[in-house]
């Protein structure tokens, strides 16, 4: 659970070769290597549009990075993919069936922004009752509680924990079930750099067993962990490849000049360069953006002090 | 199925965290009935006899009202509800194991207030005591049933318990303690025979007065289960899987 970057860097490599593809989205038809197909989506809420005509492709087995600031419809899509979200128009197809579909239910994971526990039970009790409804046995959840370190912490009442212990909680809890698609809500916030590293690593881990992942991050710099990067603003895609190829297309050297690089590119021309190209970028290759050696490795210790500035 | 039970034994290992509110189930009903008995002890012990199983059927019904309704909206709060919506777990097994894991703190709480009201308070039952209970615990599983029902139009905790005021007292004051029901205004005797306390208290009202009790509680008792059966489909009605 705790490696390196450069241990990471090489499982990404190891998953944008051709034909590492989670099996569970093979039967979805004309997208087989898409665990989420998002197409013409639209949410509205309190009248106001959220989310206007996403389309999106998210590819099995890879780590997907949603990012963009607050405000921008991540965690609205997020929603709308686990199925929780009321849609106005448009659709969501997880794993080859509609988002929210009973048959879904046990083979999504999803972890809320704030740490959805019970506090007034420990963190054992809290993992097996998620367990125990989707059918999983008791092994499994010594098995995830080893993988998030909170061993120790298993009998402790999860409302004594700390908000990164908690959050871990939370974490395990959509682990337990052993999803093929995990969405995970700012996983990552208010941990500290060390922590925040082997939970990468950790996601790592899973998109190398198969597990689609789809995390989001208001922390720009965080792009270096994933595979792939989706940036969001004012609930539309502005751009969906790997960091390589947004650093190259907009001749910037990290993820948030890149970012504000398309921002202004969309300013100036609304119908151009960022809007439906870089959807379709996305859309045509999402797997063979690969990276060629190690990621972008932006120093742990640089991100928090901007992390609780965002905040 | 599988998700009512694991439910049920989820909302029971909260509350074994947490024995104050256990205590105040098992122990504010008890209090309360030895009150009353205390009282009208010296000079009007007939009045307790009169009035204390009606209020066995009430105090029950308030109490597990505020519990239910309030735990339910902090699962609605916390977040835990949306997440419970991306697991297997059904709408209706939502409810179901709320409404059985504190149905069972209910038969408990009914059977401890009826015992303590009888042989410590003296109540002079004149029907048998093991309809005094059935009655008690329909009362209270009423009230869990009530109070989840409830906490679907309640958006803060604050507003969930003003709803016990809003929903119970409007009953407490037709349901035929105070006055009898048939010398109730028109309009208000009709507005009581809608109201589910009102038969509880016929019921215990019976059970006060007549050895002769069983077929008339059991009329009541059906309409009891009637409403229950009604304001759990109702509750399970209030809740979306898709929010906005």
């Amino acid at each position: 659970m705790t490696s390196n970057i450069t241990g990471a860097g090489s499982t990404a490599t190891r998953r944008t070769a051709p034909g590492v593809v989670a099996t569970g989205a093979a039967d979805a038809t004309g997208a087989a290597d898409a665990a989420v197909v998002v197409d013409g989506l639209c949410v509205e809420r309190g009248g106001r549009p959220v989310l206007g005509h996403l389309d999106l492709r998210i590819p099995a087995g890879m780590v997907t990075g949603l990012l963009g600031p607050s405000g921008a419809g991540k965690s609205t899509l997020m929603r709308a993919i686990v199925g929780v979200q009321a849609v106005r128009s448009g659709t969501v197809t997880v794993l080859g069936a509609p988002a929210g579909s009973a048959a879904l239910r046990r083979r999504v994971g999803y972890v809320t922004q704030a740490p959805s526990v019970y506090e007034d039970l420990t963190v054992e009790q809290n993992l097996r009752y998620f367990a125990r409804l989707a059918g999983v046995g008791r092994g499994r959840v010594e098995e995830v509680l080893a993988q998030v370190d909170l061993k120790s912490e298993q009998a402790a009442l999860s409302g004594h924990l700390s908000g990164g212990q908690l959050s871990r909680v939370s974490l395990a809890c959509a682990l337990v079930t052993d999803p093929d698609l995990l969405v995970l809500d700012e996983p990552t916030v208010g941990l500290d750099p060390v922590l925040r590293r082997s939970l990468w690593a950790l996601f790592d881990e899973l998109a190398a067993s198969g597990t689609t992942l789809l995390v989001s991050s208001h922390v720009i710099d965080e792009a270096a962990r994933c595979d792939e990067l989706v940036l969001m603003r004012d609930g539309a895609v502005l751009a969906h490849e790997g960091l390589d190829s947004l650093l190259a297309r907009t001749g910037t050297t990290d993820a948030e000049a890149a970012f504000l690089a398309l921002i202004d590119d969309a300013g100036i021309d609304d119908a151009g360069e960022a809007g439906p190209d870089a959807g379709s970028a996305g859309q045509q290759t999402p797997g063979s953006v690969g990276r060629p050696g190690p990621r972008h490795g932006v120093p742990p210790l640089a991100r928090s002090r901007q992390d609780g500035e965002q905040r | 199925m599988t998700g009512t039970l694991v439910t049920a034994r989820r909302v029971l290992a909260q509350l074994r965290h947490d024995p104050r509110t256990i205590a105040l189930i098992l122990v504010v009903p008890c209090v309360l009935m030895g009150l009353l008995a205390w009282m009208y002890h010296d000079h009007q012990p007939q009045v307790f006899d009169r009035i204390g199983p009606a209020l066995l059927g009430l105090f029950p019904l308030v109490v597990m009202f505020i519990v239910t309704s309030v735990s339910t909206l902090r699962e609605r709060r916390s977040g835990t509800l949306e997440r419970l919506w991306t697991t297997p777990v059904t709408k209706g097994a939502f409810v179901a194991g709320y409404a059985l894991a504190f149905g069972l703190m209910s038969v408990i709480q009914a059977v401890i207030a009826v015992g303590f009201s009888i042989w410590v308070c003296g109540l002079d039952l004149q029907g048998p005591v093991w309809q005094l209970i059935v009655v008690a615990v329909l009362a209270a599983v009423l009230g869990t049933c009530m109070g989840l029902l409830a906490s679907g139009f309640a958006r803060t905790e604050f507003q969930a318990v003003q709803f016990m005021p809003a929903f119970i007292l409007p009953q407490f004051l037709l349901c035929g303690l105070l006055m009898p029901r048939d010398q109730l205004p028109e309009v208000l005797r009709w507005l009581s025979d809608v109201l589910p306390l009102s038969y509880a208290v016929d019921a215990t009202k019976t059970l006060a007065t007549s050895s002769d009790s069983g077929a008339d509680v059991a009329r009541d008792c059906a309409v009891l289960v009637g409403f229950i059966a009604l304001a759990v489909v109702a509750g399970t009605a209030t809740l979306r899987r898709r929010t906005p």
